[in-house]
């Protein structure tokens, strides 16, 4: 398969964006019953869930400390969530190095002085993949640990940049990581301006990274005024019924 | 001991001396479902279904994949189960447990025994063959997982689109069809608390059961049974959760 154009002659992007556009992206909170937390981004065609648990007893007990709670992260991808070929369950290399990085992201936000001994877990389901997947997840896991009502200095937002025909560009699509030069995903604590993550492959200048960067931050302001508003639409319809997942948001 | 369950343990018992259970259903009613299809977009056929507050997710991909020696001109049909750990505070991350695999085994059973799928239609050419991966995800867990993760598994094959294949690879994202399936096998599952049953066991209620029995059938016969837990079944009884699969299984069925 060869290299598809993934600037049209107007500028605009493959699917019509302009290049500091993000795509579509719904946001719900509470979605599910027994976590102590959830939240549902739908980003494009990414579909994901983040479940909270804890804080809880640590486990193994040895592994606990008495100064705070210990945070354990998981981003997993379900077997059928991709366009092409059907995937195993389990960790891959991938998988585990971003659940490490998503781990550190929370651990800059997450009061865990104030539970120690115990720990708290933030689940990570990716069930559809469409490029930017951990950004999507680290968006998704914010809320998730809001609405189970752990401490947090700040609400962590998260979205990649990247340079596609030579222009630098937010919210890479899937084929724009897969094609473009570069990809760099971005996590920033929402309040102070914090950069939380940073990860990049291919190539950029520092003019450009600096150029990203603030793209960057300024869909961050967008994505984290979306957060706020899905636990304020999930707290003002708080019943003591059933929580439910909605696909179709 | 985990007071709280021993509670709950107790009242279960207690209410169904009454012939009444903790959230006022019938013994022989399903908890409110919800069957949603076409949710995802990647997977060539997908459902979310509800039932109470549990939630599974059923998705279905195709691959290509050697037939099984046994059966060289027929392609594979793989039914997996994953108990996501978000969705119960029970569910692990790691290894599949004895649990997961005993429900995505049962599943299995109840939709290849079915025989509703075709898979002799799968055969490509010597050696290769399509492969429909159907995955069955729980990623919110109030009991009853069995009849949650049939419906949806079944509800995801419903709506399948066959790939298009050229050359031996699949296309993705191009399809030539439906996949047909020729009939709906549903499951149906009992709780035996003493010496009642209980339609639909929700979590609270499952962890009050000696005995639990899935029933999976078709219109006209059972495709599949698998009995749980250390209790025991009389035979009438059996012959009875059998004669009332078959009438709630075609409630199940109306719905998907």
């Amino acid at each position: 398969m060869g290299k598809p154009k993934l600037l049209n002659d107007d500028g605009k992007r493959l699917d019509g964006r302009a290049l500091d556009e993000l795509r579509p992206l719904k946001i719900a909170a509470r979605v599910l019953n027994d976590a102590n937390g959830s939240a549902y981004v739908h980003w494009g065609k990414n579909r994901v869930l983040a479940g909270v648990y804890g804080p809880r007893e640590c486990i193994p007990k040895h592994n606990s400390s008495p100064y705070a709670a210990q945070i354990k992260c998981r981003y997993n991808m379900a077997p059928f969530c991709s366009l092409e070929e059907h995937g195993r369950s389990g960790p891959s290399r991938r998988s585990v190095e971003l659940s490490k990085v998503i781990r550190e992201t929370f651990e800059n936000v997450i009061i865990a002085g104030a539970y120690p001994k115990t720990q708290i877990d933030i689940y990570i389901e990716i069930l559809q993949s469409d490029g930017g997947t951990r950004c999507a997840a680290i968006t998704a896991a914010a809320v998730a640990l809001a609405d189970a009502g752990i401490p947090l200095k700040d609400m962590v937002s998260a979205v990649a940049v990247g340079k596609v025909e030579g222009k630098i560009s937010l919210d890479l699509s899937k084929e724009e990581d897969n094609f473009g030069q570069s990809d760099m995903p971005i996590a920033f604590a929402s309040r102070n301006g914090d950069v939380l993550l940073l990860q990049m492959d291919g190539q950029l200048t520092k003019e450009e990274i600096a150029q990203g960067l603030q793209m960057a931050r300024n869909a961050c302001v967008k994505i984290s005024a979306l957060q706020a508003e899905a636990l304020r639409t999930a707290y003002d319809g708080a019943k003591n019924g059933e929580k439910q997942l909605d696909l179709s948001i | 001991m985990d007071i709280i369950n021993e509670l709950k343990r107790e009242s279960v018992k207690k209410l169904l001396e009454k012939n009444e259970r903790l959230d006022g259903r019938a013994l022989d009613e399903y908890r409110r479902i919800e069957v949603h299809t076409k949710v995802f977009e990647n997977s060539e056929g997908s459902a979310h279904v509800r039932i109470g507050k549990t939630q599974v997710l059923g998705a279905v991909k195709f691959g290509i994949a050697a037939p099984f020696a046994d059966k060289p001109d027929e392609g594979v049909l793989s039914v997996g189960a994953e108990l996501a750990p978000l969705g119960s505070f029970m569910f692990e991350p790691g290894p599949p447990s004895p649990s997961s695999i005993e429900l995505a085994r049962v599943t299995d059973r109840g939709i290849r025994s079915a025989e509703i799928i075709d898979t002799k239609s799968f055969f490509l050419e010597a050696g290769k063959a399509l492969a429909l991966y159907l995955d069955i995800y729980v990623i919110d867990n109030d009991g009853n997982l069995f009849d949650a993760a049939s419906l949806a598994g079944m509800a995801a094959l419903l709506n399948t689109k066959m790939p298009k294949v050229e050359e031996g690879k699949i296309i993705p994202g191009e399809y030539t069809g439906q996949l047909p399936v020729a009939k709906k096998a549903v499951s149906c599952t009992f709780a035996k608390i003493g010496e009642k049953f209980l339609l639909d066991p929700s979590l609270d209620e499952m962890r009050g059961m000696d005995t639990r029995l899935t029933v999976s059938t078709l219109p006209d016969c059972v495709c599949a049974m698998q009995k749980g837990e250390w209790g025991a079944l009389k035979e009438k009884e059996i012959v009875e959760l059998i004669e009332l699969s078959f009438k709630k299984g075609e409630e199940l069925r109306s719905l998907i």
